[in-house]
């Protein structure tokens, strides 16, 4: 995999908290390139949280602090909303979790796909429609000029899956987050829908971080893990150490995967005070 | 591992449409009953709708005078025909008046919140608490009466339902996940309103448009009745129904004909009402 040293996004002890001071993310410091991230952690971790600040969307309930926060060589702290909003969708993309609600109802397909395109770019409308389609193609889906006209209810998650990943590149956008990208779809589609994403962030040479609680998927289709525990980044590895995996929150995590040759024994569960120790211990 | 769904997936189910056509399509023809009588009005009309015969003052229907003649001896079937040409054009102002100011007070407050939430909402209810018909009476004393200055009057108290519900919907959409997506493809401000929630508060608005439309008619033949509308000899329901009601228990049909054609026209615009609202919204298409 090709790599440029620079890195995109560069987060230097990054704080989350709420108005009454109750902190939410901790202290997370963390440099992202053109590689592939995931980030892991059991639900309300805070892993959706700092990756909605990575694209400037939290809620205004919500305060950001941090020492640097940069993205594309930007400080991101300082930021107008006028600089946030082209910065979001032509450097920075993000797939949400559901396509069922994260699709506007009342627009179709093809208008949907092209809005990033009039927005960031100066195209003619023969141009857009011809990179839309191009776009469409790229991400596997069938008959892309009679699909422009659908509308969203008209299609299945996985296709919505695929609209919304062409929604997220067809401005050429240098990193992608993806927050759990797979769970609302089956089985059988989750793979397909991440072997996707995996090949044409590689084909564009863009940076991913992929946010999953499937540590089976991270293994197969990332370089790097990092996760998160209770607002803090308790570990970072590689993804193929994860078998062997030195944190005990990470070995846990790897270990309570219900498999073939665990099957009919109980799961190891999460030794929460063994943990606290550990991290009184760092 | 295949990249590339199956065909199978492309079928789309095309019976649900039919079920509400029919509300539709009744409305539907009906307006366009309505609206062909406007445009051809001339040719449809027996007689001239301000030709006086005075020797055939307050004649009930027969095969000359379908629906009877007025007490200055003009056909009623002709006048009515007339009619909806000021009713038609009067509905269509209020409607080009009311739609785009409510929704850009409505989406403006709720997405933008805050303290232009609170100014436009409470300038929203003060036009609200303003009786209808009362104000629009004063608005057209002091105007002069006519066409322009009738619409401008009952759009000056049609447009606060618009916004309500326009804000309404905004709030409700404000923490969607499709806004925040687009969001997410740096689409912001004006665009994101009227690109992506304009068109989610759209169906509501219209289906509020064509039942308020019924209330609409009812208002401007208020003012006709009144002396304050279309002025006469020009052919106006409202009027026609003052003119009748002074010989109402002895020559019912001057006062019937202009009152079924406004009741003709207030089913038209509800059952099209209720019927676009089932086309229109995409969400419950299933």
């Amino acid at each position: 995999m090709p790599t440029d040293n620079s890195p995109l996004i560069v987060a230097n002890r990054l704080n989350i908290s709420l108005d009454n001071g109750t902190s939410l993310v901790n202290n997370l410091s963390f440099s992202l390139g053109r590689e592939r991230v995931a980030l892991v952690g059991e639900s309300g971790s805070g892993k959706s949280l700092t990756a909605r600040s990575l694209m400037g969307l939290l809620s205004p309930a919500l305060h950001i602090q941090a020492r640097t926060l940069t993205i594309a060589g930007e400080n991101t702290l300082t930021l107008s909303e006028r600089r946030w909003s082209q910065l979001r969708g032509n450097t920075l993309a993000m797939v949400m979790q559901d396509p069922k609600y994260a699709l506007n109802p009342t627009r179709t397909i093809g208008w949907q796909v092209e809005e990033p395109l009039k927005l960031h770019h100066k195209f003619s409308r023969a141009e857009r429609r011809d990179k839309v389609i191009d776009m469409l193609d790229a991400v596997g889906l069938p008959h892309p000029t009679q699909l422009m006209d659908r509308y969203p209810h008209q299609l299945s998650g996985g296709m919505g899956q695929r609209v919304m990943l062409a929604i997220a590149l067809i401005t050429d956008p240098q990193f992608l987050i993806a927050d759990e990208p797979t769970s609302a779809l089956d089985h059988a589609m989750r793979d397909q829908v991440l072997a996707l994403i995996r090949r044409l962030v590689e084909q564009r040479n863009m940076g991913l971080l992929l946010i999953s609680h499937d540590l089976q998927q991270v293994a197969d289709h990332c370089d790097r893990v990092m996760v998160m525990y209770k607002g803090e980044l308790l570990d970072t590895l590689p993804a193929a150490e994860l078998p062997r995996a030195t944190h005990p929150y990470t070995r846990t995590l790897w270990s309570c995967r219900p498999s073939k040759a665990t099957h009919g024994q109980p799961l190891p569960v999460l030794d929460r005070a063994a943990l606290e120790a550990h991290r009184e211990h760092d | 591992m295949t990249q590339n769904l199956t065909d199978a997936e492309m079928v789309t189910p095309r019976r649900y449409r039919r079920r509400r056509a029919t509300t539709l399509a009744t409305g539907g023809t009906l307006i366009a009953i309505l609206l062909l009588a406007a445009l051809f009005a001339p040719l449809l009309a027996p007689f001239d709708p301000n030709a006086q015969q005075m020797a055939a003052r307050l004649m009930p229907p027969s095969a000359t005078h379908w629906l009877g003649t007025d007490g200055f001896g003009r056909d009623l079937l002709s006048r009515v025909i007339y009619g909806t040409r000021p009713t038609l054009l009067l509905v269509s102002l209020i409607l080009v008046l009311t739609i785009p100011v409510g929704m850009l007070v409505g989406i403006a407050a709720g997405y933008l919140g805050g303290w232009t939430e609170r100014v436009l909402m409470r300038i929203t209810d003060i036009f609200l608490s303003l009786p209808n018909l009362v104000i629009a009476l004063a608005l057209v004393a002091m105007l002069g009466p006519g066409l322009m200055n009738g619409a401008l009057a009952l759009a000056l108290t049609s447009w606060p339902p618009f916004a309500r519900q326009a804000r309404a919907e905004t709030l409700a959409l404000r923490r969607s996940d499709y806004l925040a997506a687009a969001r997410m493809q740096g689409i912001n401000g004006l665009r994101l309103m009227f690109g992506h929630i304009q068109p989610l508060c759209m169906p509501s608005a219209v289906v509020r448009a064509a039942l308020s439309l019924g209330g609409i008619i009812l208002a401007a033949a208020g003012l006709g009745f009144l002396g304050m509308g279309i002025q006469p000899p020009t052919a106006e329901w409202g009027s026609m129904v003052a003119e009748g009601s002074k010989v109402i228990f002895d020559q019912w049909w001057v006062a019937a004909a202009p009152g079924g054609a406004i009741l003709f026209a207030s089913l038209a615009f509800n059952l099209t009402g209720d019927g676009l609202r089932d086309r229109l919204d995409t969400r419950n298409a299933h």
